[in-house]
């Protein structure tokens, strides 16, 4: 936005004071070299046309329509920090929580602080889903602690895993390895886990229909023949004391045990076999066959896709957890022919697109969106030079301050950042995140 | 080693004194992502100089469809960590590789690339990415 238009000021929204999103608080803590954007970002945040407002929250700080006074064009990007429900008998015991949930935990992020994830009472945790997430998920509670020690994972994420009693890990998917959804890279990473057994079913049977979708998708086919080397190689057993990756295809959950010992905690998970059918070219559904199977389990990590969460005053699509939009633009009413268009505002991101992609993928789905922005302007139809000059930033500032919202500007973060980066060198680490509210604040001010 | 840069797209000609790849004015005003530094050190110093003809074709260039089989064959097969970074190009065609591992050889001279017009590549300004 600011390179098109170069008398634009842009005002950049967040409800936690740190900036950055998932790149903070979803990115692996043994991924660092992916987090290097964030000095991109940072340039940008510091740039003399752009203002960051921490601690700033859509919705109780703000509502969209005051924000869609107060400025010419307001874009939505804040993600998904929901998640996709099985919708099963059990789904709400103890020691089932969402791989986001997990992710966050390890991660720091304020909300997750308490999130307690057992890892001590089982020596099994089933991961259903088979993306990146769930493989980060597998990767975070198999590798041996103390190379988690020197990375920026929270320290009570660490702590846990030292005294982590998990052994076996489980990543269950409904269909099979050729649709598996995670990339090369990840699976090469966690195959190459030191000191790990790794265990693939043998009879990993390609349909006809398979052939076809492997045809047209490197990714896919990078991704089957990885699967295929690894389930037909290796050792047949552990040794003693090894821990232990499986990969089980074809598999859907179909309801979870409460525990006999421990009331309200989850003891396992019932799978059922499955089937795959096509539905239109190139895609594939898993369909139940009626025969089960029971795998014992204290702990149970959904990966199954995160969803948007709807704001009051913005058109919301249920079914797909998207906002309805066009290239950007979002749409009030698709009834019509052709489609009506909210004025002025605009998402970007998995908001936009669903929550799937890379953070590179959003620099494409940026440049969309920009573009529709930058037609409507040259259009007259976002801000008219006729009508008074919208308050803005300003006008932000002063609701705010009326409210007693504490903005954080960008500065606190710099002091939070450093901050984080000196106690890290205290420790080893590149930083120690600091995962209260409290400490957040005090750090900010 | 020389390297002759020729833009179809911007008429511009560029003689590179050194062995190293330049990443400063065409980069930024074409808005190109800038592969990883080439080899060097086993030139420098030599005496003998080389010059190759290297011509990068943008998306405002005027040809579209670059798929040089004679030249993509003379570079070496790409590992597995760099057809794990291919799977995430824009606009992968059958003979995409990634620019840092296309080093400049003598067979190279006459070369054209094509940039794509889209990156999914963040490589930030100032940061050094390890020699690989």
């Amino acid at each position: 936005m600011l390179k098109a238009h170069q008398e634009a000021e842009v005002d950049i929204v967040d409800r936690l004071p740190t900036p950055f999103g998932l790149v903070r608080s979803g990115v692996a803590p043994d991924h660092p070299e992916t987090k290097v954007v964030v000095n991109q970002f940072s340039r940008v945040a510091q740039h003399q046309r752009c203002s960051f407002f921490g601690n700033v929250t859509l919705g109780s700080s703000i509502s969209l329509a005051e924000l869609r006074e107060l400025y010419d064009v307001v874009v939505l990007a804040y993600g998904a920090e929901s998640d996709r429900v099985l919708g099963i008998p059990g789904e709400d015991l103890l020691g089932i929580q969402s791989a986001r949930e997990f992710v966050w935990w390890y991660n720091g992020h304020p909300d997750c602080r308490c999130l307690n994830p057992d890892l001590k009472s089982t020596d099994t945790a089933v991961i259903l889903g088979q993306g990146n997430v769930a493989l980060d998920v597998a990767r975070i509670l198999l590798r041996p602690p103390t190379e988690l020690a020197t990375t920026d994972i929270s320290s009570h994420a660490l702590a846990a895993l030292e005294e982590s009693n998990i052994r076996k890990v489980y990543l269950v998917g409904r269909r099979g390895p050729v649709q598996a959804a995670c990339t090369t890279k990840e699976l090469r990473e966690v195959l190459g886990i030191r000191d790990l057994y790794v265990h693939l079913q043998k009879d990993l049977v390609k349909t006809p229909i398979d052939e076809e979708e492997l045809k047209n998708n490197r990714i896919q086919r990078r991704v089957y023949e990885l699967l295929t080397k690894a389930a037909t190689s290796g050792p047949s057993h552990p040794s003693s004391g090894q821990r232990e990756l499986h990969f089980v295809f074809f598999r859907k959950p179909d309801r979870f045990f409460e525990s006999h010992e421990r009331s309200g905690y989850v003891s396992g998970v019932r799978l059922e076999k499955t089937a795959l059918q096509g539905v239109e070219p190139g895609k594939q559904i898993a369909i139940g066959t009626n025969q089960y199977e029971d795998l014992g389990c204290g702990s149970v990590l959904k990966s199954i896709g995160y969803k948007s969460l709807p704001v009051d005053g913005l058109p919301f699509d249920h079914k797909k957890g998207i906002v309805p939009n066009i290239k950007g633009r979002v749409i009030s009413d698709a009834q019509k022919d052709p489609p009506v268009l909210e004025k002025g505002l605009y998402v970007c991101g998995w908001l936009k697109r669903g929550p799937t992609g890379i953070i590179g993928t959003n620099h494409y789905c940026a440049e969309e969106t920009v573009a529709s922005i930058s037609e409507d302007v040259e259009r007259g139809l976002v801000a008219s030079s006729a009508s008074l000059p919208k308050p803005g930033r300003e006008g932000l500032l002063q609701v705010l301050d009326d409210r007693n919202v504490r903005v954080l500007p960008f500065s606190a973060w710099e002091k939070i950042d450093s901050e984080e980066r000196r106690l890290g060198s205290l420790r080893n680490k590149p930083r120690e995140k600091l995962v209260t509210w409290e400490d957040i604040m005090k750090v900010a001010d | 080693m020389f390297i002759l840069f020729a833009l179809p797209g911007s008429m511009q000609q560029l003689k590179q004194s050194e062995t190293k790849v330049s990443k400063g004015a065409i980069f930024q005003k074409y808005h190109h992502f800038s592969s990883a530094a080439t080899k060097d050190s086993s030139e420098e110093g030599s005496e003998e100089k080389q010059t190759i003809s290297v011509t990068f074709v943008d998306k405002d260039g005027e040809e579209k469809h670059i798929k040089d089989v004679e030249y993509y064959n003379k570079l070496e097969d790409p590992t597995d960590e760099e057809n794990d970074m291919l799977d995430l190009a824009f606009g992968l065609t059958e003979t995409s590789r990634l620019g840092c591992q296309v080093i400049a050889t003598p067979e190279l001279d006459g070369v054209r690339l094509a940039i794509p017009a889209h990156t999914r590549n963040f490589a930030v300004d100032g940061y050094v990415p390890k020699p690989h």
